[in-house]
């Protein structure tokens, strides 16, 4: 109760924000770490939940930004609409994938994440409608009444999502679903002996992760105006995936929020005074200091100066 | 008595290897049937072919009458197969408590304080009360060996089938586990042991039977079959 | 481009040069993942750094191949002190290490990348050196002389391997360490040593590879994402564990890729080998010739 309470809280003072005077700089770069906090969450279903490390994020992103292009291009849907048919084909990605792999290695899983970004890019590429290898421009509005701009609007688009997609991790993780999932990662064959549905419990993971993914994704053709294959596709996307939950701590729903938080604005910091290069290193560097040193993230090392300070 | 187990004609390769050859076994309600034989015999394929863990080549299994040589190890532990592992193997990153609500809640759909009332229970009659919130991971054998059958009574099986448990104990630490069993068989639980500790299998079973290279070469009472040469060929070779 | 049993048969012969390479360059990874188990989609990531070595030294006057060879013996060292790195800090930690060791690897991968682009900027480099510009003529199909020059490289390592891990000593123990650790460990061997040995080589190896790739096409940082693909595949496609197998493998992919670039263009064969590798996954996991 007192979860939801806080949540609703922060939402609303977030969507207040928006309809204040503030600097439009802030929603914008409030809009990529928000984006992160989805991306590192939906993630951590998976790969921290399950153990299963899913390096595809561009896919699944991919997917659902262009889901939502074909839906704007072809049926000129709304924005929601536009949401809902990418979470819909980004889960049904993470479903095949899922079916494909998931009997076997985890390593393997992993591999497949990889050749499915390749494959889904090729086809985009090759596919006119969508505009091909070079991308396509966008319109869209100016202003979205009650909002000063359709920036805004999107932050406050941006905020529900992440608390959506906090919320879900933290459902499945509470409830006994993440229990199973836990069971799964620690021994297979004694949760299969426990009377856990092994295969369908990790379908499950994968089909709600790859869904709140691609959600991620789909407000990006609005938010760039613009929108081709190789950034929607970049890898990029998949270290900062990995790298915020790792960052914050992947046992607990906590962690990826504050790992997003933390490395995304640490990433814009380092963009607008250094480089962009640069920002791409410090979240690789980040990312294995962490896995190195502090495999429980900073939820963890909180945990353990708690505990040693008792 | 009817047969809570009945296994047919079962075979099991390994690429060209035999584990199993055309064992055929039946075990009655309630029974206790000691399952012995050297290392390699093929004990713990059949084990896992009647759990679900591996799947048979030839053969059926029948587990209260129905077939379930095909059905997935989880879909036969919600028909009441539970098993307990040679090399334990705990869900690491939980509480011992924990770890019995994982079958509390997919086998048996208990949750909440009721689950965790019954998990405590079945922690009480195995001696690990105390330890309940103890990080799984961090347990001593012996209580891991309790916890993995504490874990397959959460599931609350009607066969319960019981792999090596006491392997590496203490005399007293077996005795201790030997008395579990036996109040667990009180309650009307069909047991299947595995071991190598001969005083435990003589105690325990009603019945044994000894397997060699993948086949049943024997079966009968525990004494008959120790007295058994072809027994003790297997075990202590030509 | 229209279909032609001529242009078909360049395809395949350019395809089996090709493949012949990419066998090469998976060698290592075949050792690494296929024997080791080791997840090291870093792989790709240092074969371009051989890539860039070789440059280096191609600058200095080094012939590309004999770069290569020079710098295997400095790969060998960083090789084994990243699988003894990589075994203290993940293989120790119980059900996280796969996360983790997954999660290394592909950060290293990252960060090499980075640094190459930080040092030597995102254009393509070439390796300079005597067979790079002309052709072989063959009944009216011209075959690039550094891609026989490669072929022939190739054709060398996997033979050399392959030599190396069935006659050997130590590389009938590298072989055994993936099948049976412990019955090694009960002969008196210390599996520890044999792993970092052996991923020593893989790296080693991995040297005089991307040597070979900058013969064979311009080198730039990113070019290890798509190895990731091209080498998983072969890998894969072999099946963990066969040496021999990584070889067939390779010129069945170069051939596919071959044929797939010649009528269909580009940039639907860079995701071939992806596919390959989905489709192996789907229907054969355990690969052509594995265990």
């Amino acid at each position: 109760m007192k979860y939801w309470i806080g949540c609703i809280l922060v939402v609303l003072a977030l969507a207040g924000l928006s309809l204040s005077n503030m600097n439009e700089y802030l929603f914008f770069a409030g809009f990529v770490i928000l984006q992160g906090v989805v991306l590192a969450s939906a993630w951590n279903i998976l790969g921290g939940y399950a153990g299963y490390v899913n390096f595809g994020v561009p896919a699944f992103v991919g997917v659902g930004a262009y889901t939502a292009l074909v839906l704007h291009l072809a049926i000129d849907a709304p924005l929601l609409v536009q949401i809902a048919g990418g979470m819909v084909t980004a889960g049904l990605l993470g479903l095949f994938v899922g079916l494909l792999t998931l009997r076997l290695r985890g390593i393997f899983f992993s591999i497949a994440t990889i050749a499915v970004i390749f494959i889904l890019e090729a086809v985009v590429m090759n596919w006119r409608y969508v505009g091909g290898a070079t991308g396509l421009q966008l319109t869209r509005p100016e202003v979205m009444a009650p909002f000063e701009s359709y920036t805004r609007m999107l932050f406050v688009v941006m905020v529900v999502m992440a608390a959506l997609a906090v919320s879900v991790a933290r459902y499945i993780q509470i409830s006994h679903i993440g229990r199973g999932l836990r069971a799964v990662r620690d021994s297979e064959e004694a949760a299969e002996c426990s009377g856990v549905p092994t295969l369908r419990i990790k379908l499950i993971a994968c089909v709600a992760s790859g869904g709140l993914l691609g959600a991620a994704g789909t407000t990006m053709p609005m938010y760039l105006s613009y929108i081709e294959p190789a950034s929607t596709f970049n890898l990029t996307w998949a270290v900062s995936a990995l790298a915020m939950p790792i960052i914050g701590g992947m046992w607990h729903w906590s962690g990826p929020l504050v790992g997003a938080l933390v490395l995304g604005t640490l990433q814009e910091a380092v963009t607008v005074t250094i480089s962009s290069e640069l920002n791409v290193l410090v979240v690789g560097v980040l990312l294995v200091v962490f896995v190195v040193a502090a495999p429980d993230g900073i939820i963890g090392l909180i945990r353990k100066w708690k505990t040693s300070s008792k | 008595m009817e047969n809570i187990l009945e296994v047919t004609g079962l075979s099991k390769h390994f690429g060209g290897f035999t584990a199993l050859s055309d064992v055929t076994l039946a075990v009655a309600k309630g029974e206790r049937l000691g399952l012995i034989g050297p290392n390699g015999s093929g004990k713990t394929t059949l084990i896992n072919c009647i759990s679900g863990a591996l799947f048979n080549d030839a053969g059926e299994v029948r587990f209260k009458g129905q077939n379930v040589a095909r059905m997935a190890a989880n879909a036969r532990t919600q028909r009441g197969i539970a098993r307990s592992f040679q090399i334990p193997r705990p869900f690491g990153s939980m509480t011992v408590r924990e770890n019995l609500l994982v079958p509390l809640s997919y086998v048996r759909n208990l949750f909440g304080a009721k689950a965790v009332a019954e998990a405590d229970a079945l922690l009480h009659d195995m001696g690990l009360a105390d330890r309940a919130d103890v990080l799984s991971n961090q347990l001593s054998q012996v209580e891991l060996r309790k916890m993995e059958l504490a874990r397959a009574m959460a599931a609350g099986p009607d066969l319960l089938i019981s792999d090596e448990a006491m392997a590496g104990l203490s005399g007293a630490e077996v005795e201790e586990v030997l008395d579990i069993l036996f109040k667990l068989n009180a309650k009307g639980i069909t047991i299947i042991m595995i071991e190598h500790i001969m005083q435990a299998v003589m105690k325990f079973s009603q019945r044994v039977v000894c397997l060699d290279a993948g086949q049943i070469i024997c079966e009968g009472s525990p004494q008959e079959v120790v007295a058994n040469e072809y027994v003790q060929r297997a075990y202590l070779g030509d | 481009m229209f279909f032609s049993i001529e242009l078909l048969f360049e395809a395949v012969l350019f395809g089996l040069l090709l493949g012949c390479f990419y066998a090469a360059v998976s060698l290592g990874l075949s050792v690494a993942f296929g024997l080791l188990d080791v997840p090291h989609v870093a792989h790709p990531a240092i074969l371009i750094v051989g890539s860039y070595g070789a440059y280096m030294l191609g600058t200095y006057g080094f012939d590309p191949i004999l770069a290569g060879i020079v710098l295997m013996p400095v790969f060998f060292v960083f090789g084994v002190l990243l699988y003894r790195f990589y075994y203290e800090t993940f293989e120790k930690r119980g059900s996280q290490a796969g996360v983790s060791g997954l999660a290394f690897f592909f950060g290293t991968a990252f960060i090499i990348e980075i640094l190459l682009i930080i040092f030597f900027g995102v254009d393509q480099y070439s390796a300079e050196a005597d067979y790079v510009g002309g052709s072989l003529e063959l009944g009216g199909i011209f075959l690039p002389y550094r891609l026989l020059a490669a072929f022939g490289v190739a054709l060398v390592m996997t033979a050399g391997l392959s030599f190396y891990f069935s006659k050997t000593f130590t590389g009938r123990a590298i072989k055994a360490v993936g099948q049976d650790e412990l019955a090694l460990r009960l002969m008196g061997a210390n599996p520890v040593r044999i792993k970092q040995w052996a991923f020593g080589i893989a790296t080693g190896v991995n040297a005089l590879a991307g040597a070979m790739l900058i013969v064979v096409n311009p080198v730039e940082p990113s070019l290890d994402r798509i190895y990731i693909g091209r080498t998983f595949c072969v890998v894969v496609l072999a099946g963990l564990g066969s040496m021999s197998g990584t070889l067939v493998a390779g010129l069945l992919l170069g051939v596919t890729e071959s044929i797939v670039m010649m009528f269909f263009g580009v940039s639907w064969s860079q995701a071939v080998a992806f596919a390959l590798l989905l489709f192996m996954l789907g229907v054969r996991p355990q690969g052509l010739f594995g265990r």
